[in-house]
């Protein structure tokens, strides 16, 4: 289905824009939209979920070797891309997983479509402004040390420490990549849409918040107000987990959105 | 040779009272409106003195910070505008990317020039990392942001019959129409700052006069850049007066006197980079695999001395920054041979700009240190033969 390349991930072109696509599984298929820390650290999520679902994992525009079009800077822009990449594969009844940044573009998606979806789940979204203006909802990572995001973001940051000199030149590069295209689509307004909070309502089909319980990059609390904004979604906190639980605890991330996926 | 005289407008007096930052999280408290005031005079009286003696003026601005209370520098503009009579007014500079409005940009601008009847240099930045918060501008495409703006403000200032316009990637306008218009023709001369190859090889294309900072002995590089595209654009090489280095300057009838100043002076340098880390490297600030080098720990030195040795120009001692060419500082006889020694190595330098204030450097030094340099150096470097531009092109070619 998908075009192959040489290189170690296969590869897409969706409208003109060339990006780095991960295939596995088989089953029902599973789009799984990476959080704003890129696709690596997913990897052991992918695979757990691989084992029930037909599991597509991209990266994002603008992330690792994935290209950018110019002109491309909101997530409104990403969310239409992937609507294109939906129409492209002639993907159905597809569950649409997103996690921290990757839910933002989930919602985003959910809210113009869901004629190829059949359940999503999002994970310590962001993308909606829930507290009034003198309250940051979202903790301004673009102002930490790197001990400093790490203490907050995950529950052990061990989990989420790289040492940059010990790893590939390709690897540091889609890094620094992944906070670049971070900053892009998030800078301002930081981290949320301002007109997706409206428009939620409209997101009809089954819907999962999971959320590592120990995130204070955002917390449960904002969390739990948008849930409250999708109708019927229901709210599950992850133990042992901060901002990106499929990445500290993926085998549970995991076999909560396939139990999600069975309609339990 | 021109000279601009440059100072930051420090507030010093909080210099040894912060937790890690100067910059953008200092709270203002720190700063005594009272003693803000007297210190602005104080700078301003510095600048006017500069009229006097035949130097030109340099300002700049960045926000949020003690180490430079300029933080709008159309407001210092203004003042001297109409306060001084002879001098170039140069502002190095205006960071334009940072701003979300180039028509009030243009505006400000063309009304200066014309206010201080055609003395205004325009000096077009991309600006230092520590300035983003101040706009919260993203950073990424900061550059791509900055040429629309540079495009715009020029197109506004030399639009005469009518309104235009201007439905571009980052700004929109429908009827431009500035008024008033600049008073030189076709605008005032554009200038730019870079420490890159690449960027020079762009300006040099645009023939715009390009600065640098503290690249000591490693200019040449820049400037050949610079030399060889804009010889590939022009068909010529470029004059002495197309190049610009900011130096530190302390002129003293004694030697060690001059040594006391250049280290008051280089406070600047102790102080620059006193910033909390994570303002230092906004994201898309660099590219993506400079990015990457940094993360893996690979900083290349910049500050060379004329040996090839690199320094670290933040925490240097005075004399290893006068063998870098960041600090000319001695008596009139030795900066005068510092200088012409450094515009010998560039191949032409035809635009100092001399910090001749920095840090806690007293009001009587500076203007001692600003007169003795008018009346017993600027004459001779005015005197002095720039190296021949083709001798220079030739020498880059080889």
């Amino acid at each position: 289905m998908l075009q192959r390349t040489d290189s170690a991930a296969d590869s897409l072109v969706v409208e003109g824009t060339r990006i780095d696509l991960i295939e596995r599984g088989k089953g029902r298929p599973l789009l799984f939209l990476h959080a704003e820390n890129g696709i690596e650290p997913a990897a052991a999520a992918i695979e757990a979920l691989a084992k029930s679902a037909h599991v597509i994992a991209p990266t994002h525009p603008g992330f690792g070797r994935s290209d950018v079009p110019k002109g491309m800077h909101t997530v409104d822009d990403l969310s239409y891309f992937y609507l294109d990449l939906l129409d492209q594969l002639d993907l159905r009844d597809v569950t649409l997983v997103g996690v921290a940044f990757g839910a933002w573009i989930a919602a985003e998606i959910a809210v113009k479509s869901t004629a190829r979806l059949h359940r999503l789940v999002m994970a310590n979204a962001v993308g909606i402004k829930v507290g009034e203006r003198e309250t940051r909802d979202i903790a301004d990572v673009f102002a930490l040390t790197e001990p400093e995001y790490l203490e907050i973001a995950y529950c052990d940051p061990n989990a989420g420490r790289r040492d940059y000199k010990s790893l590939p030149p390709a690897e540091v590069v889609a890094a620094a990549r992944a906070r670049e295209a971070t900053a892009r689509f998030a800078w301002s307004p930081y981290f949320h849409d301002p007109r997706l909070k409206s428009r939620l309502h409209r997101i009809r089909i089954p819907t999962l918040f999971l959320w590592g319980a120990h995130d204070r990059m955002v917390g449960e609390a904002y969390g739990r107000a948008y849930c409250a904004m999708i109708p019927g979604a229901r709210f599950e906190t992850v133990e042992r987990a901060g901002h990106f639980p499929h990445q500290e605890q993926p085998d549970i991330f995991a076999k909560r959105v396939l139990a999600f996926m069975d309609g339990k | 040779m021109r000279a601009y005289q440059f100072s930051e407008q420090p507030y010093y007096p909080t210099w040894n009272d912060h937790s890690g930052s100067l910059r953008v999280i200092l709270p203002n408290r720190k700063c005594d409106p009272r003693v803000a005031a007297d210190l602005f005079h104080r700078y301003y009286d510095e600048y006017q003195a500069c009229d006097d003696i035949g130097l030109d003026i340099m300002l700049n601005e960045h926000h949020q910070s003690a180490t430079c209370m300029s933080s709008a520098v159309v407001v210092g503009l203004s003042v001297l505008a109409r306060a001084t009579k002879k001098a170039r007014l140069l502002v190095l500079g205006y960071p334009i990317g940072h701003r979300p409005d180039p028509l009030r940009v243009a505006e400000e601008l063309a009304t200066i020039d014309v206010i201080s009847r055609g003395r205004l240099d325009m000096g077009f930045i991309k600006g230092i990392p520590y300035e983003i918060a101040a706009s919260n501008l993203n950073p990424v495409e900061l550059m791509e942001r900055f040429w629309e703006a540079h495009d715009f403000i020029l197109k506004a200032m030399t639009t005469h019959d009518g309104t235009f316009n201007w439905e571009g990637e980052y700004f929109h306008y429908r009827q431009v129409n500035i008024w008033p218009r600049p008073w030189q023709e076709p605008h005032p001369p554009v200038w730019s700052t870079t420490g890159s190859t690449t960027q020079a090889r762009v300006l040099g294309e645009r023939g715009y006069v390009m600065a640098t900072l503290g690249t000591g002995y490693g200019t040449r590089k820049i400037y050949d850049a610079y030399r060889k595209s804009y010889l590939a654009k022009f068909g010529r090489a470029p004059t002495a007066d197309r190049f610009a280095y900011l130096g530190l300057v302390a002129v003293a009838k004694d030697k060690e006197e001059a040594r006391k100043r250049g280290h008051l002076i280089a406070g600047y340098l102790r102080t620059s980079s006193i910033v909390h880390l994570p303002f230092r490297n906004p994201p898309g600030y660099l590219p993506a695999e400079d990015n990457a080098r940094l993360m893996r720990g690979e900083t290349p030195p910049r500050s060379f001395t004329k040996d090839g040795r690199s320094i670290n120009m933040h925490a240097a001692t005075v004399e290893d920054l006068i063998a870098a060419g960041i600090l000319f500082c001695g008596t009139p006889d030795e900066v005068y041979a510092q200088i012409v020694d450094f515009c010998e190595h560039c191949g032409g330098m035809g635009n100092l700009l001399m910090m001749g204030h920095g840090g806690e450097l007293t009001h009587a030094q500076t203007i001692d240190n600003l007169t003795l340099f008018a009346s017993d150096v600027l004459p001779r470097l005015k005197a002095y033969r720039q190296p021949d531009a083709e001798a220079a092109a030739a020498v880059m070619a080889a």
